[in-house]
């Protein structure tokens, strides 16, 4: 026992500096993520909703957008944001899943507003109802059930992916972790601190995950048949 | 014309100059090289994504505890971890665990897109297994068909329509992630695109190329998906 608890793993596991270290990281990461995620619902939402207009020019721009942003990897996005753009590796990480996310995001929303029939449009004009009122009252909410798991679980996506940052020197958690390892050298610490890390994402995004499957099943039920 | 091109500030100096563009096309073959690795990367770890996924997705479609809470927790690992960490873990961890033993960076990335597709993969055949009613397979045998024979002629024709679609979602999101192994410095693509464009600063042609690159592998297997979503959804 005592030669366990005098270990190098046990020594590095009780000094400070490694939770320091990790926290700021993770302090990182989640800032990378959450201004990434809440940019994208915006952008997402616009150039979604632009392809779904159907309008000549407005929707073949948010097509082609669309895709060739989801043929690439979020990799290269990020380092074009920072070697050709030239942001910091902070807003670079940021810019570059956002490019990214907020093309998934556009095609849930569309996908959404698609999955209500034309047939329940043209009812709720003909009863009257404005373009704002059959949105809100008809269109929006069995579409909005459908988006929400899929954006929840595209949070995942973004939280594993911000780690990508470590590429362009962001100290996110991945490249604080990686620092951390070269401190402590041994082999035994550096698989060590790679599981804590692998531990801290997976609490993260197991939670974020959990929240989505329940979200799933809860809005499939009470809606009785609208959930896939 | 060539003082109407020598008037375009853009074209003779920035990230976007007429002197990058041919810089990166006199050494457009390192490019290939990088891209013939990424396939080479993509093709086999889809083969094990697809090897493991199968095993993994029949396991926690089964009706035993243990196979099925040990397929749980391998996708819900793989899942909620990021590729980056996995890849970082092979690459250390094996060195380190088996001294003395070498495995190429192209191996770990083989096996790091392999693992972690292999967990997306498996929830996809669950999803299809399930989604065919176990009735069909009692009807099936019932009617004088063996396990093997209702598999083949029953199941695995309604299973393939479902599972055929995410499939090929998720060959695109494989060949996108093996890009993952630059960090490494595992001569795919976008290393090769990142590191000669670091040595010499043509950021802006190299990585429109890479681009197109990645565009041309992804985009023609995202189209087949939307077509194989729609006939699954006519069906």
């Amino acid at each position: 026992m005592e030669a366990f608890m005098n270990s190098p793993v046990m020594e590095m596991l009780t000094d400070p500096v490694l939770y320091i270290g990790l926290g700021y990281g993770l302090l990182l990461t989640l800032q990378i993520a959450g201004l990434s995620i809440a940019l994208s619902f915006v952008f997402g939402t616009i150039i979604g909703s632009m392809r779904y207009t159907g309008l000549p020019v407005i929707s073949h721009v948010a097509t082609i957008y669309i895709e060739v942003i989801r043929n690439l990897p979020t990799l290269l996005l990020i380092l074009v944001s920072y070697f050709v753009l030239g942001l910091p590796a902070m807003w670079a990480a940021t810019i570059g899943l956002t490019i990214y996310t907020s093309a998934i995001i556009a095609e849930v929303i569309r996908g959404g507003l698609n999955s209500v029939p034309t047939g329940q449009w043209e009812a709720a004009r003909s009863q009257g109802f404005s373009f704002l009122q059959s949105m809100r009252y008809i269109v929006l909410p069995p579409a909005v059930v459908k988006m929400i798991p899929p954006i929840v679980s595209q949070f995942v996506t973004v939280i594993k992916d911000s780690s990508f940052a470590m590429a362009i020197g962001a100290y996110e958690l991945m490249f604080k972790g990686t620092i951390l390892a070269a401190k402590y050298w041994r082999p035994a610490q550096i698989i060590t601190i790679y599981l804590v890390i692998s531990l801290v994402y997976f609490i993260i995004n197991f939670a974020i995950s959990t929240v989505a499957r329940r979200l799933q099943t809860k809005m499939s039920v009470g809606r009785g048949g609208i959930g896939d | 014309m060539s003082e109407i091109i020598a008037s375009i500030g853009f074209l003779q100096q920035g990230p976007f100059s007429i002197p990058r563009w041919e810089a990166v096309f006199s050494n457009i073959d390192v490019l290939w090289a990088g891209a013939l690795v990424t396939l080479l990367v993509a093709s086999l770890g889809l083969a094990m994504a697809l090897a493991l996924g199968t095993v993994i997705g029949v396991m926690s479609a089964s009706h035993w505890k243990l196979p099925r809470a040990l397929a749980r927790a391998y996708v819900e690992f793989y899942q909620n971890t990021p590729l980056l960490i996995q890849v970082f873990m092979l690459f250390n961890a094996i060195p380190l665990v088996f001294p003395g033993l070498f495995i190429p960076v192209i191996v770990i990335g083989i096996f790091g897109v392999g693992m972690y597709h292999g967990a997306y993969i498996a929830e996809v055949v669950r999803a299809g297994i399930q989604s065919i009613g176990r009735g069909q397979l009692e009807a099936a045998l019932s009617q004088g068909f063996t396990y093997v024979t209702a598999m083949r002629y029953i199941i695995i024709p309604q299973a393939m329509r479902i599972v055929l679609p995410p499939l090929t979602n998720q060959a695109v999101n494989l060949i996108k992630n093996t890009s993952v192994i630059a960090i490494i410095a595992g001569g795919d693509l976008m290393y090769a695109g990142d590191s000669f464009a670091g040595r010499y600063g043509h950021y802006g042609p190299t990585y429109v190329i890479v681009g197109l690159g990645y565009f041309l592998m992804c985009f023609p297997l995202a189209v087949l998906t939307r077509r194989l979503e729609e006939r699954t959804r006519a069906a």
